[in-house]
């Protein structure tokens, strides 16, 4: 049965392209950046033009890269790294509740080493309001922590706006743009970034890399001491072939595949709605162009995936049913929705792969599927 | 996640045998999952002190529909009685094993069937 990969929120093929860059560097370049010798300098190369390149695609300099193993330990560094710099003077972080688990996970476990973290709501479109930011900022107040591009419901923040309230009141501003990276517009300068975290799993580039743009001048304490990689803030042997395949997978997504990727989201959204009872989850218009996110109301999220997977559809769903804390999503949860609403959500997250008939698959099976789990529910 | 499931169990999960309203019938049960979330509904006939017709609907993931499935298999049929000594553990055998986060879900059916023998009783029987 051919496959059907509507799952690439969770994360993306490795496009042809990014491997051919790749493959060199497991057995030809296959330095030690940190050595002396030709091999060595060659990796150094291939390093530090992957990190020009990394730069140059969110408006930053080259040396405020810094490479890590991905957006987890990126969004640990930048939150528990300047907790830690700025401790005990200052101890207070805000973010949203409807943050990526590593980031909401990290304020969690800083609160047991005496931090103040304000969890912000959230409308029911998913945005983040700036007056709420500047109204939480008070002179404890280090960071400022905002997600981008909402990897469940796809809503796009106004990092400008928050930006520069941030700038104003001289508190850092960090952002998660894992999953808006490539598809929207990320300028340090302009967006008032002091910090964004990168990963290059979503972007048809290898698991396993990330990177943490931090502006020149801010002090950070590093998590990883070692050996003095990065400019002594992240040590460990760089993973060079992860990273040039990270830096090839900037270019992989064109303004035209976004915009067809909006065309398909847009016929999915459409199709989808068709269906009596659904609600579209997130925002119509600022939502990323690879999500879509609905709720059935009287059927169970997992029920519904497992069906698609028999016909060889691959999905996601926010239903506790699903998670391994058998809770639902916390993201559905700050929007508003009731639990029985977030366990009967579904996610279809597309990538420049995705054609029209697959959406079109897509919805024909989800029909039948919607039509018999209705009946199979006592909920009407 | 699915691939944890075994093939008896998306046998059932697929197509479900007993998924119905009953006409008339003689006692509900209605569980939630305190889990969660989800909840199950089941209907049964009795006539001389056996399940003489049984069905379920449910808002729950495939191992809850296919556990509520088996419970209906194993005790359509049986005396009330032999109805209440079903143990979950005959659920999960009889569904060739299921992954442990969802144990639960294969309490559902057995309790939604206790709750409509209750029912049925309490209701004095016929
Ligand atoms: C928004 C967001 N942040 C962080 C992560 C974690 O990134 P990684 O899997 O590279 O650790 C993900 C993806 O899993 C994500 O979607
Ligand atoms: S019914 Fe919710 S996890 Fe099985």
């Amino acid at each position: 049965m051919k496959q059907i990969y509507l799952d690439n929120a969770a994360t993306t093929k490795v496009d042809e392209e990014v491997l051919k860059t790749m493959l060199p560097y497991f057995n030809e370049r296959y330095g030690n950046a940190s050595s002396q010798h030709l091999v060595g300098q060659e990796a150094k190369h291939g390093l530090e033009d992957s990190r020009r390149k990394i730069a140059k695609a969110i408006g930053a300099k080259q040396h405020e890269i810094i490479f890590t193993s991905g957006g987890t330990e990126s969004n640990n560094f930048a939150i528990k790294g300047l907790f830690f710099a700025n401790f005990p003077e200052k101890n207070h972080i805000i973010i949203s509740k409807i943050e990526h688990d590593c980031v909401l996970n990290a304020c969690k476990w800083l609160e047991t080493q005496e931090a103040e973290i304000t969890y912000l709501n959230v409308d029911e479109e998913g945005f983040v309001n700036p007056k709420d930011v500047e109204k939480a900022i008070t002179d404890k107040t280090i960071l400022v922590s905002i997600i981008h591009g909402n990897n469940e419901i796809g809503t796009i923040q106004d990092l400008e706006a928050i930006g520069k309230i941030c700038k104003q009141r001289g508190v850092l501003f960090h952002t998660d743009a894992c999953q808006s990276f490539t598809k929207v517009l990320i300028d340090v300068k302009k967006q008032n970034l002091d910090l964004v975290t990168l990963n290059a799993h979503k972007i048809h580039g290898p698991k396993g890399v990330g990177a943490l743009y931090k502006r020149e001048g801010i002090k950070i304490t590093p998590l990883a001491h070692g050996g003095g990689h990065e400019k002594n803030l992240r040590s460990g042997t760089e993973n060079i072939l992860g990273i040039v395949g990270f830096a090839k997978a900037i270019g992989i997504t064109k303004e035209k595949d976004v915009e067809k990727m909006i065309q398909l989201r847009n016929r999915l959204i459409e199709g989808i709605l068709k269906i009596p009872n659904v609600k579209l989850n997130g925002s119509k218009e600022k939502r990323l162009c690879s999500n879509v996110n609905v709720s059935f109301n009287n059927i169970e999220g997992e029920a519904i995936g497992g069906y698609l997977e028999n016909y060889g559809i691959c999905t996601s769903t926010g239903s506790a049913c699903s998670s391994h804390s058998l809770e639902s999503s916390h993201v559905l949860k700050a929007i508003g929705l009731s639990p029985i609403q977030a366990n009967s959500s579904l996610r279809i997250s597309l990538s420049k792969y995705t054609t029209q008939e697959e959406i079109d698959y897509f919805l024909e099976k989800l029909l039948k599927i919607v039509e018999k789990l209705r009946r199979i529910s006592p909920i009407k | 996640m699915i691939q944890t499931y075994s093939k008896e169990l998306m046998k059932h999960f697929k197509n479900p045998k007993y998924v119905k309203k009953i006409k008339n019938p003689d006692g509900v049960g209605e569980v939630g999952n305190l889990n969660c979330g989800d909840i199950m509904h089941l209907e049964i006939k009795v006539e001389e002190d056996k399940i003489k017709d049984i069905g379920f609907q449910t808002f729950g993931c495939p191992a809850a529909v296919a556990s509520s499935d088996v419970v209906c298999e194993l005790v359509k049929g049986k005396t009330l009685e032999q109805a209440e000594k079903l143990k979950k553990d005959d659920i999960i055998q009889k569904l060739g094993g299921m992954p442990l986060i969802k144990i639960h879900c294969s309490v559902l059916g057995i309790d939604a069937l206790k709750r409509a023998i209750g029912d049925y009783k309490e209701k004095g029987g016929k």
